[in-house]
């Protein structure tokens, strides 16, 4: 189909999709209106029996943990598909010649910067991670901030210095921990209150670091397991892009 | 709608029509980076900031770190075996 014959394609469909939008969007009710029932249930209920204070968290890891649980093992499925397809195969060797694989033509300012940066991206994403069921945020996205700061390594300094302090073996497990343990706080439920992923632990006074249940420790689990996914597809791509050559073939 | 809200919508609307209207992969990347921050503005004016916290850190180093180690292995490869790059 030539370029011409998909413009006029377009030309014929594309405003009639815009009047199809335009209608259904002037349909919509404002923004915030709420008439369902669930999310006051929850707004009272969480606050009061679990003493949460972040209520998309509590319905992450409290109220809807088994979805959550389905969504972790989508992670660690997908992980292990990609470290798979990636994985070195026989015709293909490293090559560690350390000086290739610094970032080429990065400024001393970059450099120092980064090595600024790290530190703080430890510190934010432990806080995330704690302060999952009181303040916005959790296990995920306290996760991936902690897996930015070894990332940054590869700015500040080289690519090795990444793989030293992070090496595969330790990144694997720090992840399988994490997914372990989340499947075992389940299991805790189970054993202790009789429903799998009930929160089995006392609430607390709201506000509070160790409040909420068990969802602190879900929150850590989470946050284990996606910093430990997160760094290993980067070091399985990074491996392939800087360390991994094919016999015959330059760098 | 606030003022704000509308203007996040209008930023994303621009964003996104420009990562597809760029050519070369590698500068779509960085596109890419910038629109994460406009959908992370977004979200955020809307009030959702945990769907926020999420969108800043996957949309500026989960993703563009991974394109850009694979464009370098990709390109490599081409330049390896003599192959004209692709530049589409």
């Amino acid at each position: 189909m030539s370029r011409r014959t998909r413009l006029g394609l377009f030309a014929l469909a594309g405003p009639g999709l815009a009047a199809v939008l335009v209608l259904g969007f002037l349909g919509l009710p404002a923004f915030g209106d709420y008439h369902g029932v669930y999310g006051l249930v929850v707004n009272g209920v969480e606050l009061t029996q679990r003493s949460a204070t972040d209520m998309v968290t509590a319905l992450n890891f409290d109220l809807r943990a088994f979805d959550t649980l389905g969504e972790e093992f989508i992670l660690f499925a997908s992980v292990l598909g990609v470290a798979l397809l990636l994985r070195h195969t026989p015709d293909e060797d490293e090559r560690l010649a350390a000086a290739e694989h610094g970032i080429v033509g990065a400024s001393d300012a970059v450099r120092v910067l980064s090595l600024l940066l790290i530190p703080l991206l430890i510190a934010l994403g432990v806080y995330i991670v704690l302060h999952g069921a009181l303040t916005p945020g959790g296990g995920f996205q306290g996760g991936i901030v902690l897996a930015a700061a070894p990332a940054t390594i590869l700015l500040a300094g080289r690519y090795v210095a990444l793989k030293a302090l992070a090496p595969d073996w330790a990144l694997e497990t720090v992840e399988a921990i994490g997914a372990g343990a989340y499947v075992l706080l389940g299991l805790g439920g189970l054993i202790f209150a009789g429903v799998y992923f009930k929160n089995f632990l006392p609430g607390g006074i709201a506000g509070h670091l160790l409040s909420a249940g068990f969802m602190p420790l879900n929150s850590v689990a989470v946050g284990l397991e996606v910093t430990g996914s997160f760094l290993i597809v980067w070091t399985v791509f990074l491996d392939q892009a800087l360390l991994v050559r094919r016999r015959g073939e330059p760098l | 709608m606030t003022v704000l809200q509308i203007v996040a919508l209008a930023v994303v609307v621009l964003a996104g029509t420009t990562v597809t209207l760029v050519g070369d992969p590698l500068r779509q990347t960085f596109v890419l980076g910038v629109y994460g921050l406009a959908l992370m503005l977004l979200f955020f004016v809307f009030q959702a900031p945990d769907v926020a916290l999420s969108e800043i850190v996957v949309g500026t180093i989960g993703l563009p770190l991974i394109i850009v180690a694979a464009l370098r292995k990709i390109t490599a490869r081409e330049r390896a075996r003599g192959e004209p790059e692709d530049e589409g």
